[in-house]
């Protein structure tokens, strides 16, 4: 099957994910878009990096790509076609997740030869004799001795169990792996270790990345482009050199200017942002980063931003595009 | 008077485990001055958590803490019992844990839990309390304060949790604060609101600070002091822009270059990393733990391993090699 260049592996459009949160007692339902609007292209072969604070619908927006989350509105796309025409099982063959924290991913009653073999058993790929082979080949390529198929994962170290995470994950062959902060729960040597492993692998098997994670460094060494997301709309989207030596959005700024690099000559930074991250089931009118925005202009207040596209980078701010460039320039 | 608030000197810990004697923390050294910052830097399994346990008191009932010398403010800890140590826990050294989530109690009020450890020391002043408690919340930068001291824990962000466990900690003014990874559970921008706000409180009190982490960024940008921990030992020293700018051993080599830094790192390119795992520290212990994980290793490490140099301004670690040897790898590049 041939995909023309241009077809990005994965790609959504115009998707929302509306929750219907209880209030409590005779209080109702109300609504909470816990993502809202997002369109977001993942080129084949790219890293895409997608960034922001914890309760900005990054992990909602991963469970709709994976296909265990429903979108209550939009499309999601594989290859540009639709997701509506595949079946749970043909999702999870193009597309499979590696979690955060290696010590809840995995089973600690299985052993980790059943761990990595699961998704073959459950997809009837091959012959049940070849896939003790299979196991073993995946071990080779994640750099885990073989010994380690008999053992459980509480025999594992912390790094051991994220590769075990990486060996199912990639064992059914998939396009595109969803890494939703795979090294946040690790020690930074392993970090290392783990961040050149993926990056090897993608080189060797050809792999898409959508890489989730609230490490601003990871994501500059790893991505090709980042999506910056706050309250389930992403604000700004650019190639990751344009994304940080010239971030536009003001919470793209505010996040650039909180990443501690180990230089001792700075100080600890001051990113203006307030300390309250808005209710997302009563959003803040007009431009949802008003409240906390050093840039704030009354405009924003009223009325919600429009998507500005230049040179293929997207913002959604009222500083930019229309009028707003001399408010900008002012 | 000097200005030393605690003087720990040949601090071990030891715990006898099915397999034979764990000895995850094998005789460090360190002070701390008022107004000073030591950052404890290392990865998991390495001592600094148990250290500050210890420093508290509150090893688990297993574990034997020994010591040279462990002086709070000119007072012997060593010695004291049960109910002198909990005299100073809590209102002349306190701890910040690194869970919020875990570390308040669900079933108590937010000013029920503030008041609490300010009434353990000061009997009967329930009114001053509560004081207390609006007066360092609103320093820590939380609004509506009197209103908040009604709330439980779940109606709170992770940040103001930890918030809240800082303005805890504070409640009786102490002179020493342990902050035991404070911001890890918590986002980037709140991170560096917390680390700020840390920095901000320990000047206006003049507290001396242990914090500890296993991140670089955070050390860099906070310390005064360093302390590189490896295998239950303080490997390398010093002032922190002499650490970081000439990092001497090997380990702490290893670790500035397994971290993206934007803009140094490049992309596509392997970042450094330290092969092979953390030591076992059961049984019989000899030389220098990171010998089998360093580039430099040679025989003399087995033998000599703890050979401790110093240079000047204070930075000191502890390496067999010369000071050429290990010197010349820092600023090569790492083999892949």
């Amino acid at each position: 099957m041939s995909t023309p260049e241009d077809v990005p592996a994965l790609e959504t459009v115009d998707v929302s994910c509306v929750f219907q949160v209880n209030q409590g007692f005779m209080r109702g339902r109300r609504p909470l878009r816990a993502v809202n609007g997002v369109s977001l292209r993942v080129p084949r072969g790219k890293v895409v990096g997608l960034v922001g604070e914890s309760g900005c619908g990054k992990t909602t927006l991963a469970q709709i790509l994976l296909g265990l989350l429903r979108p209550t509105a939009g499309d999601v796309r594989y290859d540009g076609v639709s997701a509506s025409t595949f079946g749970r099982r043909d999702v999870a063959r193009r597309i499979q997740p590696i979690f955060q924290d290696p010590y809840s991913s995995l089973n600690p009653t299985k052993t980790i030869r059943s761990i990595v073999s699961l998704p073959l058993r459950i997809h009837r790929v091959g012959e049940p004799s070849e896939w003790d082979d299979r196991v073993m080949q995946m071990l080779d390529m994640v750099g885990l001795p073989r010994r380690v198929a008999g053992s459980y994962p509480s025999q594992l170290s912390g790094g051991q169990r994220q590769r075990v995470a990486v060996a199912r994950a990639l064992i059914m062959r998939p396009e595109v792996v969803i890494c939703d902060e795979p090294t946040s729960a690790l020690d930074v040597s392993v970090q290392s270790q783990i961040l050149n492993l993926l990056q090897d692998l993608k080189d060797e098997l050809g792999l898409t990345y959508l890489l989730i994670s609230h490490n601003l460094a990871v994501v500059e060494h790893m991505a090709d482009r980042v999506a910056v997301m706050y309250l389930g709309r992403i604000v700004e989207e650019a190639d990751t050199e344009t994304l940080f030596s010239n971030p536009r959005h003001p919470y793209t700024r505010a996040l650039l200017e909180s990443v501690l690099t180990p230089d001792p000559r700075l100080g600890v930074p001051d990113s203006h942002l307030g300390t309250v991250f808005p209710n997302p089931i009563d959003p803040p009118s007009g431009c949802t980063f008003h409240p906390r925005c050093v840039d704030c202009m009354d405009v924003c207040k009223a009325s919600a931003p429009t998507t500005t596209v230049e040179a293929g980078n997207r913002v959604e701010c009222h500083l930019y595009g229309g009028d707003g460039k001399s408010r900008a320039a002012a | 008077m000097s200005s030393t608030v605690l003087e720990v000197h040949n601090l071990r810990i030891e715990i006898p485990v099915a397999a034979g004697l764990l000895q995850p923390v094998r005789g460090i050294s360190f002070g701390v001055d008022k107004g000073e910052t030591l950052c404890i830097v290392g990865e998991s399994g390495c001592g600094k958590s148990l250290t500050s346990l210890a420093l508290m008191g509150l090893l688990p009932k297993a574990a034997v803490r020994s010591a040279d010398r462990l002086e709070f403010r000119g007072r012997d800890l060593r010695g004291l019992g049960e109910r002198q140590m909990s005299d100073i826990r809590g209102a002349s050294m306190s701890m910040i844990f690194q869970e919020p989530m875990t570390s308040l109690n669900p079933a108590y009020t937010i000013g029920n839990q503030l008041e609490e450890a300010y009434l353990r020391h000061h009997r009967g002043k329930r009114a001053e309390a509560r004081d207390r408690a609006i007066y360092l919340l609103e320093k820590v930068g939380i609004s509506a304060a009197a209103s908040r001291l009604k709330q439980y824990p779940h109606q709170l962000s992770g940040g103001l949790r930890q918030r809240v466990m800082i303005a805890m900690a504070l409640m009786c003014g102490p002179e020493l604060i342990i902050a035991d990874e404070p911001t890890t559970a918590l986002d980037v921008t709140i991170q560096a609101q917390i680390l700020h706000l840390l920095a901000d409180l320990q000047r206006e009190f003049e507290m001396g600070m242990i914090l500890i982490t296993h991140d670089l960024g955070i050390v860099a940008r906070v310390a005064d002091k360093v302390a590189v921990m490896y295998a239950g030992k303080i490997v390398e020293e010093g002032p922190c822009e002499r650490v970081f700018e000439n990092p001497m051993h090997p380990y702490t080599q290893g670790l500035l270059r397994c971290i993206p830094v934007p803009g140094k790192t490049r992309r596509g390119e392997h970042l450094g990393s330290i092969p092979g795992l953390v030591p076992n520290l059961v049984g019989d212990i000899r030389g220098c733990m990171f010998r089998n994980r360093c580039p430099h290793a040679v025989d003399a490490c087995l033998e000599l391993g703890d050979t401790a140099v110093s240079l000047d301004g204070g930075h000191a670690y502890t390496c067999v090699r010369d000071v050429e040897t290990i010197r010349a790898s820092s600023s090569e590049p790492q083999p892949a």
